[in-house]
């Protein structure tokens, strides 16, 4: 594959410089009188302006057409049905400003391409027209700003309403760890300072803190569904982001400083998994793993949807692959999994 | 002030021209003319592009075959690339220096280096520069800081590999990162440089373009690339001095063990000292000069854009007023939006929506520009020289990539796009292909005047715009598809998430564009080269243009004009302009030359 396509890359650049010596040659015929577009390339190129047109609504529809399908499945968080919403009404405002300044941008180039006894109108100034087309992008802009300044600050106003489950997002290199509160729901303090390895103490926890003994510590995040999670972030190296595409959120990691983010999870991985986009995702990805494994590559074993956190700040060498599985569950199932979980007491108790 | 009259003065007086004798050092190196100097800018600027290009490629084949061993990366990284397979830090070191080279060595130096030293004494009607020595410092800081980046690549841990915005702690600790150590302080230094030569030759620029203007070039009658250079160095000024200021103050942190950027790290099983500082205050004074920036990138190829547009569209640039009133408000605004890029950094969300409200407002003095441009071409009579279609391709890769930024610019939509493909998709069409559009526009458009009157191949020019023009989009708009499917930029490869399996694809397609791309450039270079050693000399106003420099001798003296400056009588866009019968003012000619005076009864637009 990689011969033959290194094979088709060779020839066309033969091609192209077999071309260019050869255009290079005509021109040289013509360089006496001057290298200053004619009518001929005025034409030439109006047509090639009208053609490049097409070409760019030919890439829209066509990366539309075929690239659809890869982008993120509908939101699983209860904000994230509004930011789906305010992308697309963008979306549609940028395309429909999109097409039509293209077509006029290219059209006119085609259009009026020059000929030798055409005369170009003086025309310098029109006030009325400027006026229009500052007054038109105020007004859309506006509303876009309204809407979007509305939803931002109902996303990112973090509060202790309606009982949230407390977690932490602890990012370190290259990998994530969460801390649950416990059954009093309130994360103890802590600090990088109090790490200690050789005890387990990873996250740097005050073991003298009460509500630090019954926190419990996983490397993979489990959420009940429909109740509003605040996540508490820290990093004890460089920064990091906590980017969970498929929930639409996003927080950086910093130093040094606690970052917040909240959302409300609204679909099950169960229920995710039988979403027809997903299980069309899950059958293509399964289908290009498979043809791996045929031809004996890595990275070839069947592939089950599941959430994910993925690290979205360049945070050193193994930044591309610094994950943590998030599951949504029921909350029996949530129940049941965090009875299984050892408490931060617990750990240190089987230490000493 | 009274120097410059002074030497109005002389100018009416004297021929001006005693030529100073000069040896091959004065006049190829260390030369105080500023046509050599912006000569020299562009070369080094162009090598710089060279292997900032170069370097996006081999990581291009990187995302688009991970993993693959090709002799050809262990034959340029050597030790990084053991049989032919890319090293993960070196593949971050790529990207760094990539977006380093390219926005501050090519598109800052390169563009507006180049430009603004040719056009501004050329087009004020100048003998040259108000300091030939602060130029030329200028240039020379441009020259050493670009070495120390280039041998930079050289050192035993590896070059900087942070990203080009180098946030701390990852910049600051070697423990994090091979890069963070001699490699990035020979970055800090090189970039220390690099801001001391802007700041000399933006200083240059403006106290150049307010003193020393021929008589009858008022403000409102200075070419758009002038005032774009102008409101370039102006922005400069104010911002550049803040990245100084973080490259300090992250020296120290780095060498001196202060804690402005750091705090409460624990790394490789120790604590480290560090309290009480902040990488947010860093990522403030970085985009503070950061997104200004982007705007020094842009400004100087919308300034070409106006005027080669005109010229060639044979019409006055539309809405001059409205065209100056935009750079001006861009570049206001642009000191004031920086905050877009840290939406999601943790600082307060209140913020956020400052920052919103100021960057979506920037859209509205560019969507100005835009209609302009459109509006200029409206009932032209274009003549499409590669210049001119470079500006076309300008405006269309300007709109298309400024589009995107509504979307980038609301904070909302930044939080599940942030650090994505899609801001990598946005910011290459909006200022990195426009801004190179701008600078071919450039090079083609005034290469007459840089090599003494020497044409360059306008069927190379095609070759090179159209290849380039598709390219261009193939390589970027299926890239916000990438973006929106949640893949985050900055990944050595995508294979650790199943969930990217399927975009394996597009990265394929992109990065064929981007190598073909990268061959056209190669067009461009053989053109360039072999243009300046055998081209043919065009006449002395190629594109019947209205501008000063068309009116400078072709062979380069010292001073420009062997007689006496020229005087200015109008703007310099009085393109097809008709008496009331209409017939052109100038009989048999569409241009009316800004050193024409006004015709009786003619009525003078914009002043």
């Amino acid at each position: 594959m990689t011969t033959l396509l290194i094979l088709t890359v060779l020839v066309l650049v033969a091609i192209a410089i077999w071309q260019m010596t050869k255009i290079f040659e005509l021109s040289r015929l013509k360089t006496e009188r001057h290298q200053i577009a004619n009518d001929t390339d005025n034409k030439n190129n109006g047509y090639m302006l009208f053609a490049f047109l097409i070409f760019i609504y030919g890439i829209t529809i066509f990366s539309f057409w075929k690239y659809t399908k890869v982008l993120l499945p509908e939101a699983a968080s209860a904000h994230g049905g509004e930011y789906d919403y305010l992308m697309l009404i963008s979306m549609i405002i940028i395309f429909v400003v999109q097409t039509i300044t293209q077509a006029l941008l290219h059209y006119f180039g085609y259009k009026y391409r020059g000929e030798k006894n055409k005369k170009a109108l003086f025309y310098s100034d029109n006030d009325r027209l400027e006026f229009i087309w500052t007054i038109i992008p105020v007004i859309v802009l506006a509303g876009l700003i309204l809407w979007g300044l509305y939803t931002w600050t109902s996303i990112m106003d973090v509060n202790e309403d309606d009982d949230p489950l407390i977690v932490e997002l602890y990012a370190q290199q290259f990998n994530w760890t969460a801390r649950y509160g416990g059954a009093d729901n309130v994360l103890g303090s802590a600090n990088v300072r109090m790490i200690d390895i050789d005890r387990a103490n990873v996250l740097g926890l005050d073991e003298s803190d009460s509500y630090a003994t019954d926190d419990v510590i996983v490397k993979e995040l489990h959420l009940p569904v429909g109740r509003k999670v605040n996540f508490k972030m820290r990093s004890q190296d460089v920064l990091h982001s906590a980017y969970m595409p498929h929930f639409r959120a996003q927080m950086n990691c910093v130093p040094g400083m606690i970052t917040e983010f909240s959302f409300t999870p609204t679909k099950t991985t169960a229920e995710a998994r039988l979403d027809p986009d997903v299980v069309d995702k899950v059958k293509r990805t399964n289908a290009i793993r498979a043809e791996r494994a045929a031809n004996g590559e890595d990275n070839s074993d069947p592939w089950e949807f599941d959430y994910i956190l993925l690290c979205n700040k360049i945070c050193g060498k193994s930044h591309y692959n610094m994950q943590m599985k998030i599951i949504v569950e029921t909350q029996e199932e949530y129940d049941a999994w965090m009875a299984g979980q050892q408490s931060f007491g617990q750990t240190m108790a089987s230490v000493q | 002030m009274s120097a410059t009259a002074h030497a109005h003065v002389e100018d009416h007086s004297e021929d001006h021209a005693h030529h100073h004798k000069e040896t091959f050092v004065t006049k190829y190196i260390f030369s105080q003319d500023h046509k050599m100097i912006a000569r020299q800018y562009l070369i080094t600027g162009l090598i710089m592009g060279f292997i900032g290009i170069a370097m996006s490629l081999i990581f291009r084949m990187q995302l688009a075959w991970p993993g693959q061993s090709f002799p050809l990366f262990e034959t340029i990284l050597g030790r990084w690339a053991p049989d032919g397979v890319m090293d993960a830090n070196i593949y971050l070191a790529l990207i760094t220096i990539h977006g380093t080279i390219m926005v501050f060595f090519v598109l800052t130096a390169g563009l507006s280096g180049t430009f603004s030293n040719l056009l501004i004494p050329l087009q004020i009607g100048a003998r040259d520069m108000a300091s030939g020595f602060l130029n030329m410092l200028s240039y020379w800081m441009f020259f050493i800081s670009s070495v120390i980046m280039v041998l930079s690549l050289f050192v035993e841990a590896g070059p900087a590999a942070a990203g080009w915005t180098i946030y701390p702690p990852l910049s600051a600790l070697p423990m994090a990162q091979p890069g963070s150590g001699m490699g990035m302080t020979l970055w800090l230094v090189s970039m220390a440089i690099f801001i001391a030569s802007s700041l000399l030759g933006s200083l240059n620029y403006i106290v150049t373009v307010i003193n020393l203007r021929t008589k009858g070039m008022s403000m409102t009658r200075l070419p758009l690339t002038i005032w774009a250079f102008f409101v370039t160095a102006v922005i400069g000024v104010i911002s550049f001095p803040v990245l100084l200021s973080a490259a300090l103050l992250l020296i120290m942190d780095r060498s001196f063990g202060t804690s402005f950027f750091l705090s409460d790290i624990f790394i490789q099983g120790e604590v480290l000292h560090y309290q009480g500082g902040s990488p947010v205050l860093y990522e403030h004074l970085f985009w503070f000069l950061g997104h200004p920036e982007v705007y020094i990138v842009l400004l100087p190829a919308l300034g070409i854009t106006s005027e080669v547009m005109s010229t060639n569209a044979r019409k006055p640039i539309f809405g001059y007023r409205a065209m100056v009133a935009s750079i001006l408000a861009i570049a206001f605004l642009s000191t004031i939006v920086w905050g877009h890029h840290m939406f999601i950094s943790g600082m307060n969300p209140f913020l956020g929506s400052v920052f919103t409200f100021t960057t979506l407002l920037i859209a509205i003095p560019s969507a100005v520009k835009a209609f302009n441009y459109i509006t200029t071409l409206w009932k032209g009579n274009l003549q499409l020289n590669p210049a001119m279609l470079f500006s076309i391709g300008l405006v269309s890769t300007f709109i298309t990539g400024g589009l995107t930024g509504i979307i980038l610019g609301d904070s909302t939509l930044d939080i599940n796009v942030h650090d994505t493909y899609f801001v990598v998709a946005h910011f290459h069409l909006v200022m990195g292909i426009s801004a190179l559009y701008g600078l071919f526009a450039g090079v083609y458009h005034w290469f007459p005047k840089m090599f003494e009157g020497k044409m360059m191949n306008k069927n190379l020019g095609y070759v090179h715009f159209w290849v380039t023009a598709i390219c261009a989009y193939g390589v970027f708009f299926p890239m916000h598809f990438v973006g929106m499917a949640g893949v985050p930029r900055r990944y050595y490869e995508n294979t650790a998430f199943p969930m990217f399996d399927e975009l394996t694809d597009v990265q394929i397609l992109m990065t064929v564009f981007a190598l073909i791309a990268g061959l056209a450039q190669l067009v461009f270079l053989y053109n360039f080269i072999s243009s300046i050693f055998y081209g043919k000399k065009g006449p002395k106003n190629p594109w019947k243009s209205n501008t000063l420099e068309w009116t400078a001798e072709m062979k380069h003296i010292h001073g420009n004009w062997d007689g006496p400056i020229p005087h200015v009588h109008r703007w310099a866009y009085d393109y097809s302009k008709v008496d009331e019968n209409g017939e052109y003012i100038i009989p048999g000619q569409d241009f009316v030359p800004q050193t024409v005076p006004l015709q009786k009864d003619e009525e003078e637009m914009n002043h």
